[in-house]
């Protein structure tokens, strides 16, 4: 009986990813920060036994690993959106009305901060300061930065992406 | 010793034949492509093809008019380039049509122009003399905007990589030397000494040592170095080398932001090409130095712009200051010797050991020597990237080259340095600034991010806004800053509620005094400033929310009142419908009324309301 592999095969690939990043930075001093960063960008977040599998190749302790990844706001343990949407809240955004434009796009995603919409579209995060000061309010969707913004903007140019 | 003559000669006139040809030059900064300038450019592509036109199209970084982007300059041979600005997808057509079809410049969108050896064109300003770079002098910036920062037969024909050049001839303390006499400081907000700190590292003893580049810009409001980082990245390589040569390090690193992805990718792309001409690797144009540049993508934690946190985060470590001593000069990176800079310090290296300490010590005030690179926003007019000299009033930053205050209101302050910082009101805007001036208004130079106030920004709520940011971003291993940042964000949050007592004042004041003293890292000595500033310079409106109940700017959403103006309501009921607590009432035609106890304080039928009939107060 024929069964379905493509689970598989997507798991294989993302191992062989990983097997390739841990050959690349094994022996590379203070190499645990960009193995979880190729790490997220592999598995678009930080599962549990990826984490045991990088303590256990790079020989640190789980706990220092686990406490690295908390520190840092970029690491992720729970699944992320395909499009991750961060809201710029910094000095320039927050005077000219940067929480406007975070309200409509809670409203547009039906998610608050930090939430993932249940089709894994979008993950809505806010952000200190993406350093596009002069177009504020301003935010960015994976890497594309939208500057100038007014709150109607924000539901279409979610609409743009996939 | 080899040397670069051969293909700087080569690039040189590559570049000079660039620069001949009829050319557009689209401004992809981050900015510009955030304001659309990739649309831009794809729109010229397009047009450019479709009618056959004989002209180079290229692209630039960010020139400073975060403003008046998408910015695009044209060239056409033996005239001034002309930059436009505000320029989107739907203008190319007659841009084009105009300037290069009909060889007439669109004077009603050019934002100024550069003439050059050509006739300048009459009714458009001449860069120098526009009133946005007339105070301005670009010598670190001086790339940015005018040449393709992927390109490093751009760099190299413009005077890159003169500096480490002439460095390897000379004597490593004379390097250092040098550096002293230009009376550079750190760029990043500290402002120590570069010379003197690089001469820590030269003396300290260490088998290996490391350069490391702090391109960690994390202070909401500033993005200096990611407009140097994008817009010239062997500038900043360069520095590293000399500093690295000077120093005796063999290995750099660059902290960089992770999101900061341009910059990144720029960073590694020059990298590769310097690799690629012998100017970084082993035995460097045969002198026997060394040295590697590698990049660290940052993980998300503000604190790791300290320099102790910083070095922690590249050892793969969570991102916690060291207490100091011992100082990273002596005991840094993998506990070796180590020189830290920030972006905008190195970058002005290749430029200090090019021209001499000297002709760098001739700009700026007695103990502030050169330009500094600064990034005004907030409610100004023109918003963006400058470089002044120093010891320029802020009045001259805000007024002349920001244009003013943003639909005529009043200026109220102007917030230096980020969360480490503070804001300082009208009655300072003439102190010419420096890091000593700005230090003893309370506030700090910082890495250079000037946010602008107006009367409608509540400085209660201001100092609350930074203090929730030190609050979230404070890493937790000492107690003044862990417990203090929490403390005094609780005290004012309770002002802005309206729920303040007057003895909430001195705790804050004291909360101030002892955090600064006993904080173990920048961030926790430094965030008390905002608090501290808007203490000593608007003690008054802090007044106003406590014995007053009140907030003067109507920003303290819990101390508004809305009402509607009786005489100027029509009864349309456009805030009826829009009101979502249903607190608004009234019959057609009459006017209506809020019930203030119901009513949310949204805000939105102030919004609905086309006859400016509510007000809040």
């Amino acid at each position: 009986m024929a069964s379905c592999t493509c689970g598989e095969t997507a798991d294989q690939t993302k191992e062989a990813a990983m097997q390739k990043v841990f050959d690349q930075y094994r022996d590379y001093k203070g190499g645990l920060i960009p193995v979880l960063q190729e790490a997220q960008n592999i598995y678009g977040y930080l599962p549990k036994d990826v984490l045991q599998q990088i303590a256990k190749e790079l020989r640190i302790p789980f706990s220092k690993v686990f406490g690295v990844c908390t520190f840092y706001a970029q690491f992720h343990l729970k699944p992320r959106g395909r499009n991750i949407i961060r809201i710029c809240l910094g000095t320039a955004c927050h005077v000219r009305g940067g929480s406007k434009i975070f309200e409509a796009a809670q409203e547009a995603l039906g998610v608050g901060q930090g939430g993932t919409t249940d089709d894994l579209k979008f993950t809505l995060e806010t952000v200190a300061c993406i350093g596009a000061c002069g177009l504020s309010p301003c935010m960015m969707i994976n890497d594309d930065t939208h500057g100038r913004l007014v709150p109607k903007q924000v539901a279409g140019i979610f609409e743009s992406y996939e | 010793m080899k040397n670069l003559n051969e293909i700087r000669a080569k690039y040189k006139q590559q570049y000079q034949e660039k620069i001949a040809r009829p050319r557009i030059v689209v401004g992809l900064g981050t900015c510009g492509i955030a304001a659309g300038g990739d649309k831009v450019m794809q729109a010229i592509k397009g047009q450019v093809a479709a009618r056959g036109l004989d002209v180079d199209v290229d692209f630039s970084s960010c020139i400073g008019m975060c403003y008046r982007e998408p910015m695009v300059e044209i060239a056409l041979a033996g005239a001034p380039s002309v930059l436009y600005g505000d320029i989107f997808a739907d203008k190319v057509e007659k841009l084009l049509e105009s300037h290069i079809v009909n060889k007439t410049p669109v004077y009603e969108w050019a934002a100024f122009q550069i003439p050059g050896s050509a006739t300048p064109y009459e009714g458009i300003d001449i860069m120098d003399q526009a009133s946005y770079y007339s105070k301005q002098v670009r010598s670190v910036t001086s790339r940015l905007g005018r040449t393709n920062p992927e390109s490093i037969v751009d760099y190299m024909a413009t005077g890159g990589y003169e500096g480490i050049e002439k460095a390897l001839g000379m004597d490593r303390l004379a390097v250092i030397e040098e550096v002293k006499k230009s009376g550079l400081r750190g760029r990043g907000g500290g402002g120590f000494p570069t010379g003197t700190k690089w001469s820590f590292v030269y003396g300290a003893q260490g088998d290996k040592k490391y350069a490391v580049c702090n391109a960690d810009e994390g202070d909401p409001g500033a993005f200096m170095d990611r407009s140097i980082l994008e817009g010239d990245p062997h500038a900043v390589l360069e520095g590293m080398m000399i500093g690295g040569y000077a120093i005796g390090a063999d290995e750099g690193y660059i902290y960089c932001r992770a999101e900061y992805p341009l910059a990144i990718k720029r960073l590694n792309m020059a990298i590769a090409q310097a690799e690629e001409h012998g100017i970084l690797g082993d035995n460097i144009l045969d002198s026997g130095f060394s040295f590697r540049i590698k990049i660290k993508a940052g993980a998300g934690a503000f604190v790791c712009g300290e320099e102790t946190a910083l070095l922690n985060s590249i050892e793969g470590l969570r991102g916690m200051p060291r207490v100091r001593p011992p100082f990273p000069a002596h005991k840094g990176l993998f506990g070796k010797p180590t020189v830290l800079n920030n972006v905008e310090t190195y970058a002005n290296v290749p430029f200090i050991i090019r021209n001499g300490g000297d002709w760098y010590a001739a700009m700026g005030t007695e103990k502030s020597k050169g330009s500094k690179v600064f990034c005004l926003t907030g409610k100004v007019n023109n918003t963006g990237l400058m470089e002044v000299p120093m010891g320029i009033t802020l009045r001259d930053i805000i007024f002349t080259i920001g244009g003013g205050i943003q639909d005529n209101k009043a200026f109220k302050a102007v917030q230096s340095g980020g969360p480490s910082g503070g804001c300082i009101p009208t009655a300072h805007l003439d102190t010419p600034i420096d890091y000593d001036s700005l230090g003893a208004l309370g506030a700090i130079m910082g890495s250079g991010g000037l946010v602008v106030m107006d009367e409608t920004t509540c400085m209660v709520d201001v100092a609350k806004f930074f203090l929730n940011f030190t609050q979230l971003e404070s890493c937790g291993k000492c107690t003044p800053c862990r417990e203090g940042t929490k403390r005094m964000l609780e005290i004012l949050q309770r002002i802005c509620d309206g729920k303040g007592e007057m003895e909430d004042i001195d705790t804050l004041d004291r909360l101030c005094r002892v955090i600064k003293s006993s904080a173990l890292c920048g961030l926790g000595q430094t965030c008390p400033n905002p608090i501290a500033t808007t203490l000593r310079y608007f003690k008054d409106e802090y007044v106003a929310h406590i014995k007053d109940k009140r907030c003067p700017a109507g920003v303290c959403a819990a101390l508004l009142q809305y009402t509607i103006l009786a005489d100027k309501c029509t009864g349309c009921g456009a805030c009826l419908r829009a009101c979502p607590a249903g607190a608004i009432s009234g019959e057609k035609k009459e006017p209506h009324k809020i019930d203030i106890e119901t009513c949310i304080k949204c805000g939105g039928c102030i919004q609905k309301c086309k006859f400016d009939a509510i007000v809040k107060a």
